[in-house]
């Protein structure tokens, strides 16, 4: 049943001990998916994104490099891919048309085929981004465009149909007080929709917008926000805000127009690692090193919604995009059963009464089945896994 | 009045008081209350209007007055009823109903989701291969560096001469002004396992910092009630050479796990059980005691102890997974007090 339901499910988490997780909010419930049935420290989930074909798909990238597809609707692994090439971790992973763009610690961006008959065929493109590569993000209006940045290795847009050379190469900004050079420490990066702007967060806790459509490469707009590294950040859904998160578990919401603060969120007591809003409802997800995955709601009012404890460390999380939430496939089940057995009660009425208190007792059974689950579900407190 | 002049001058004893009650009866009475005759006691309601409470009286003295015998009353009644339940329970006897058990804070503890079942096999998983895998496979056995902030006073580096004797395999060295971080990578081509650093503040210890090395969490303690051997009081001889044996009291949730293998962590697997000696880290309320006692069986139930080593109370202010980098590194958890400490009935670890 965990496979049927899977499709449901809201909110996707990867862990560091190898397991994906699926949560489903209106049941309260999660579920864990492993590769090989057993969870494996290696394989522990480093980068998630959505596969081809809307949201039935998730590619997996895995601290042993290998990008594994999964499959909502049946619930199971399907296809695994290795990718090898460079050292450290995948510190982005995306996918266009049929390709898979990777991009790993040392700097070496990869683009392989999402074939999965050659599973071992070479890349097709390879650009080196320089290292300490902390991500790698893709334009969601332009499938080819990327951005690269990390631990001393300015913003970089990469055009990857286009020439070897960054589209847009982000200046340091101006030496400070003390006449000190600004380290750079880029942790997260957004593409603002509507334009051609993007965001980052910095490890020195300091978010900043850059527009490549102006002439200056140095940030159109700097703010700091707090004392901690900033590890984690996501558009809200009016474009106007980013939501940040830093290695204390401080959420704070941040306007991009004045560099103002917004507010805050409370709860988390770990560092964050991943961060999603909602792209038409104010919900944010959350998840952290403090193994729970924490809903909240931006605003009207500011609180939290759902707190899910998930047993391991969070590594990351994708947020499921549909609008209707309470979409039950009890509905559609039920309705199939229902019209069945109808037309053989009423073909059997005319027979023995024997047979009819079969069919019937043969009902009650499905119903004290269904009941028994949905009581299971309502069970306080825990989500099982 | 002849009955204010009495009690002035006496100063407000007993029998003058219980005397200018029944003086107050007998007027209520004639006042005509039939309901405040059948009282044994004189209730205020009867002289005074209804509703009237002690504290509106206001001469002080004669409120206090009436407020003592007010407790009187209250502590005879609730004596009366004591005997009277213990009477009925006697009568009883087995088919007494059982003592109801008294609210404290801790059995009225707000469930904790974290709490580890033991049979969960993903945090069973989880903790087989943390960073203290290698100590509990038995593939490593802990070297200890202890040292303190820059420029202790003597009770600091009395306490820290006290835990290198309570923890074996560990080494005092001074702080001498260095940075952490250059310790630390330093300690780990030396095979050192853990980093112990005792802050000092105002010539007492107040806070530990404990590093598993390779590259294991940081726990940072608040430190307080340090008692060092000579200010223990009935305490036994010195501690010997014998590796101590461990006990961990009521880590329950998967945060308290990650302390408890911590502690765990420090001591060598082998406890020598000859001789007797055993360390308690015991949790309670988020607090965690830490005691070094030596036991001995006088017979099958009775035992015998003695406290010897250092005495201290740690809690808990953050846990940052790696070493230790307080500013950059990645925190497991940290206490927050405006959002952690607003019940007093749930704890974290």
């Amino acid at each position: 049943m965990a496979s049927a339901a899977a499709r449901w499910n809201h909110v996707w988490v990867g862990t560091e001990t190898g397991i994906l997780k699926g949560v489903n909010l209106q049941r309260k419930q999660a579920a864990n998916f492993t590769a090989g049935g057993q969870p494996r420290r290696e394989e522990s989930v480093s980068a998630l994104c959505w596969g081809a074909g809307g949201e039935t798909q998730i590619l997996v990238g895995c601290a042993d490099r290998t990008v594994k597809h999964f499959s909502t609707e049946d619930g199971i692994f399907q296809g695994l891919r290795h990718c090898p090439g460079g050292e450290g971790t995948f510190r982005g992973l995306a996918q266009a048309d049929g390709t898979i763009i990777t991009c790993v610690d040392s700097g070496i961006l990869r683009v392989w085929h999402d074939n999965d008959k050659d599973v071992s065929s070479d890349p097709l493109l390879e650009v080196r981004v320089g290292p300490g590569v902390c991500r790698m993000r893709q334009d969601p209006a332009h499938p080819h465009v990327v951005a690269t940045g990390g631990k001393e290795n300015a913003l970089k847009m990469w055009d990857l149909q286009g020439s070897e050379e960054p589209v847009f190469r982000a200046k340091n900004v101006r030496n400070d007080w003390l006449d000190l050079r600004v380290p750079i420490w880029d942790q997260d990066i957004q593409f603002l929709p509507g334009s051609q702007k993007l965001v980052t967060c910095t490890g020195y806790h300091q978010v900043r917008v850059y527009d490549p459509a102006s002439p200056q490469r140095r940030p159109v707009l700097e703010t700091t926000y707090g004392e901690y590294p900033l590890t984690a950040m996501t558009l809200t859904p009016g474009g106007n805000s980013v939501i940040v998160g830093n290695t204390h578990g401080q959420l704070a919401e941040i306007d991009l127009r004045q560099g103002r603060l917004l507010g805050c969120l409370k709860g988390l007591a770990g560092s964050v690692r991943g961060l999603q809003c909602h792209p038409s409802k104010p919900l944010l997800a959350s998840c952290g090193l403090d193994r729970v995955l924490r809903i909240h709601r931006i605003q009207n009012p500011r609180g939290l919604e759902h707190k899910v404890y998930l047993k391991s460390q969070l590594n990351c999380l994708l947020l499921s995009d549909r609008d209707n939430w309470e979409d039950e496939p009890q509905e559609p089940q039920e309705a199939n059963k229902v019209p069945l057995e109808d037309t053989e009660t009423d073909e059997l009425w005319a027979s023995l009464e024997a047979a009819a208190k079969r069919k019937l007792s043969d009902l009650e059974q499905t119903q004290g089945a269904l009941q028994t689950r949905r009581r299971k579900k309502k069970r306080p407190g825990s989500t099982s896994p | 009045m002849a009955k204010s002049g009495d009690k002035s001058s006496s100063g407000g004893k007993k029998s003058l008081k219980r005397k200018a009650a029944a003086e107050e009866l007998q007027e209520a009475a004639f006042a005509g209350d039939g309901a405040t005759e059948s009282e044994g006691q004189p209730p205020n309601a009867a002289a005074f209007p209804p509703g009237f409470s002690i504290s509106e009286i206001k001469n002080k003295q004669r409120r206090h007055l009436m407020f003592t015998r007010w407790k009187q009353q209250q502590r005879k009644e609730k004596l009366a009823a004591k005997k009277k339940l213990k009477k009925e329970r006697e009568a009883l006897g087995d088919k007494a109903p059982p003592k109801p058990v008294p609210k404290t804070i801790d059995n009225q503890r707000v469930y904790d989701e974290t709490t580890v079942d033991p049979n969960d096999e993903e945090v069973a998983y989880d903790e087989a291969t943390d960073e203290f895998a290698s100590y509990f496979n038995k593939q490593t056995s802990p070297k200890i560096l202890i040292t303190t902030s820059d420029r202790p006073h003597g009770r600091t580096v009395r306490l820290c001469e006290q835990l290198s004797t309570v923890i074996p395999n560990s080494h005092v060295y001074y702080r001498r002004g260095l940075a952490l971080k250059k310790i630390i990578p330093q300690c780990i081509t030396r095979d050192f396992t853990d980093l112990i650093v005792i802050n000092e503040d105002r010539k007492t210890p107040n806070g530990l910092i404990l590093s598993h090395l390779p590259n294991g969490p940081t726990a940072h303690f608040k430190m307080s009630s340090v008692r060092l051997r000579k200010e223990i009081k009935r305490r036994g001889k010195d501690p010997t050479e014998h590796i101590p044996e461990i006990i961990l009291n009521n880590f329950t949730t998967r945060l308290g796990h990650s302390i408890g293998r911590m502690f765990a962590s420090l001591f060598p697997h082998n406890p020598q059980f000859i001789g007797r000696q055993v360390a308690t880290f015991h949790n309670q309320r988020d607090y965690i005691f830490f005691r070094f006692h030596r036991y001995i069986f006088r017979s099958e139930k009775k035992v015998g102890i003695q406290e010897l080593g250092p005495r201290f109370t740690l809690k808990l202010r953050s846990l940052q997974k790696g070493t230790f980098d307080s500013k950059y590194g990645e925190y497991e958890w940290v206490h927050k007090p405006r959002e952690m400490d607003t019940s007093r009935r749930k704890f974290h670890l």
